[in-house]
């Protein structure tokens, strides 16, 4: 008997009992479904990340230095002096000073979720940000410490309805002026990138009496990431003396790391999804196992007509592989669907990998020669007598 | 064509209470082209020999030669092929697969036997044809009554067009007329064809018309009967 017979049959059998052929199919439906929905909003969410860390300016070094109460420090003006003398290498330097639990008002009006930093007046290159309106801090903002800052969307629509630029809020008592909007990048959201306000680090050094212990750093251009990290961190180690005083990490590093965190994180949610493929499998052994017994005698009258063992073990495997496979391609569809459906609910753009779906299909195909191979085997063992006996 | 050389069946051996043998040392030999009916009370074995016949079942000990083959030398896969293509099986209870139609049931072993949709189709119908069942080739088993069922059975087994006919019964369950229309027509398979029959009956006037006639009783041979030695 041919391949193409034995699957007529296995779809003719399967017809026959449509309900339970159906809710065998659903263990392998879900178990494809799960894994394709999942790794497709996996690979979404690390495309995403890995885009915002590009945003973020792949170029980047950043620097910060742990207070240990030594008596060598490194100055914002050192580190300024340092990216100076070597342009070849570097673009430039930026501090970030955050301002920890800024009261932020405007007249009457009061924000203490805004996040208040400062920065040189090549933080926007340096983080690839502009500004909507207005300009962005300058060298002589920084130099002269200018009270002027640079807000985000969310800050002004909090304060101001429609033009923020020239008017004055007060950052812990301290009077700025809005010289700039940034542009938009979050969405506008309180607590967001939005809700930002950026002042002169100079200013901020001041009037949170702190000193400058975080740096983006700014390679020329991606090919010299590496190097102006090696010359940062032996000129740091000249100065310092000591490695445990600062840490240095690349954007890319950075990404890398993120990126690997992810990458595991979606190996265990596809783990956790090929287990329902397992469940779904060990379905589809249950339901050919009640097949081949309740086939019995039927099994026995066709091993009378002249049905060799490889004949019943092909019809029962094929049944299995036939079940899981329009499972599986059930599964694809509804995974992709699924994909983009949650996709769409989360603000993520799935991205459906052809390996997801194949891996999905293999497995599902394999599931159904694997679990339904056993009760095929037994079938095809039976002894035709005692099979045409059995009631 | 078949012989039983010392064939044995004991079911539950060396359990005293427990041992039945069901078939107690047996010796026959059936030619080419005979028609040979097997009589015997119920449970003398008639139908554990059957099966034997049939290689559905193998015995406890002893020879048995199929066209002077020990058939306990085969291995699975010849058996099959035997079953397939020596062999038409008629059980006593038609044995027909519920879900399948009438005609799928006459074409299971052609399929099995590798033959091509259309040839198939075609084969199983003629048998159907010749058992007068054409008009109910759609059907399936359960909208047929029993006779019907039976004839089936027997296009079945004939369908294939194999040497020998092994029919366990085949009037058993069917009123006394559609019995003998069925015997008629396996009569006139034997005499048209010069296919080989063996035949299981309890009804004496059934045995009546086969030339001869093997008389079981407790697993034993106690009488083989050929009408052309009376003639
Ligand atoms: N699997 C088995 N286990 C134990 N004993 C069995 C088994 N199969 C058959 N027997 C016994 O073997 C004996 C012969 O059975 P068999 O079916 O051959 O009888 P039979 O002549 O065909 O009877 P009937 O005319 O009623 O069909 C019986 O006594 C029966 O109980
Ligand atoms: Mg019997």
């Amino acid at each position: 008997m041919s391949i193409t017979q034995s699957f007529m049959l296995a779809v003719k059998s399967l017809a026959a009992s449509k309900m339970r052929a159906f809710l065998t199919m659903l263990g392998i439906v879900i178990g494809v479904a799960a894994v394709i929905a999942l790794v497709s909003l996996m690979n979404g969410m690390s495309s995403l990340i890995v885009s915002s860390f590009e945003d973020m300016g792949m170029n980047n070094i950043m620097v910060s230095f742990t207070p240990r109460g030594g008596n060598r420090e490194i100055k914002p003006e050192d580190m300024q002096k340092f990216c100076d003398d070597r342009e070849d290498l570097y673009f430039g330097m930026t501090p970030t000073l955050n301002i920890m639990g800024a009261t932020v008002k405007q007249g009457t009006v009061n924000s203490n979720t805004s996040s208040v930093v400062g920065v040189s007046e090549l933080y926007d290159e340096i983080n690839g940000k502009a500004v909507e309106q207005g300009t962005f801090l300058t060298y002589v903002d920084v130099e002269n410490r200018m009270r002027n800052c640079v807000i985000g969307t969310y800050v002004r629509d909090y304060f101001f309805d429609g033009d923020a630029i020239g008017k004055t809020i007060k950052i812990n008592g301290y009077p700025f002026c809005v010289t700039g909007v940034l542009e938009e990048s979050a969405g506008g959201e309180q607590s967001s990138a939005d809700d930002t306000i950026l002042i002169p680090y100079t200013v901020a050094s001041k009037i949170a009496f702190t000193r400058v212990s975080n740096y983006t750093v700014a390679a020329k251009d991606n090919e010299h990431v590496e190097e102006a990290k090696k010359e940062l961190q032996k000129y740091l180690f000249n100065e310092l003396g000591d490695e445990d005083m600062y840490t240095i990490i690349t954007m890319q590093e950075a990404a890398n790391i993120v990126d690997d965190i992810l990458g595991k994180m979606s190996m265990v949610l596809v783990g956790i999804a090929g287990i329902s493929l397992l469940v779904g499998g060990i379905g589809i052994m249950n339901i050919m196992l009640v097949s081949v017994t309740e086939r019995t005698r039927e099994i026995g009258i066709r091993k009378a007509l002249g049905a060799t063992p490889w004949d019943i073990l092909s019809q029962f495997v094929v049944e299995a592989i036939t079940t899981s496979a329009i499972g599986g391609v059930v599964g694809i569809f509804f995974g992709v669907f699924l994909a983009r459906m949650l996709g769409n609910m989360v603000g993520l753009r799935a991205v459906i990998s052809a390996s997801a779906i194949l891996i999905s299909v293999s497995v599902s195909a394999g599931i159904g020669i694997a679990f339904g191979y056993f009760p095929a085997k037994k079938a095809a063992k039976l002894n035709p007598i005692d099979a045409l006996r059995y009631d | 064509m078949i012989e039983f050389r010392d064939i044995y069946k004991i079911y539950n051996e060396g359990e005293a209470e427990n041992e039945v043998r069901a078939v107690d040392g047996i010796s026959f030999f059936i030619g080419r082209g005979e028609f040979v009916g097997i009589v015997g009370a119920s449970g003398s074995g008639k139908s554990t020999c059957m099966n034997i016949i049939g290689c559905l079942d193998v015995p406890t000990r002893g020879q048995y030669l199929l066209n002077g083959t020990d058939v306990s030398t085969m291995s699975e896969k010849q058996l099959a092929h035997v079953r397939n293509r020596e062999l038409g099986f008629v059980f006593q209870q038609y044995n027909l697969i519920p879900k399948l139609t009438i005609l799928e049931n006459v074409e299971l072993p052609l399929l099995y036997k590798g033959i091509g949709q259309s040839e198939r189709r075609e084969l199983s119908f003629r048998a159907l044809e010749k058992v007068g069942l054409a008009d109910r080739v759609k059907k399936y088993p359960a909208q047929l009554s029993g006779g019907q069922q039976q004839r089936a059975s027997i296009a079945r087994a004939l369908a294939g067009n194999p040497p020998v006919i092994l029919a366990d019964e085949p009037t058993g369950a069917l009123d006394s007329k559609t019995g003998r229309d069925i015997l008629e027509f396996i009569k006139k398979l034997n005499e048209e064809d010069g296919t080989t029959i063996v035949l299981i009956t309890h009804d004496p006037s059934i045995a009546e018309e086969c030339p001869r006639v093997l008389k079981i009783h407790d697993g034993k041979i106690i009488d083989d009967i050929r009408k052309q030695d009376i003639k």
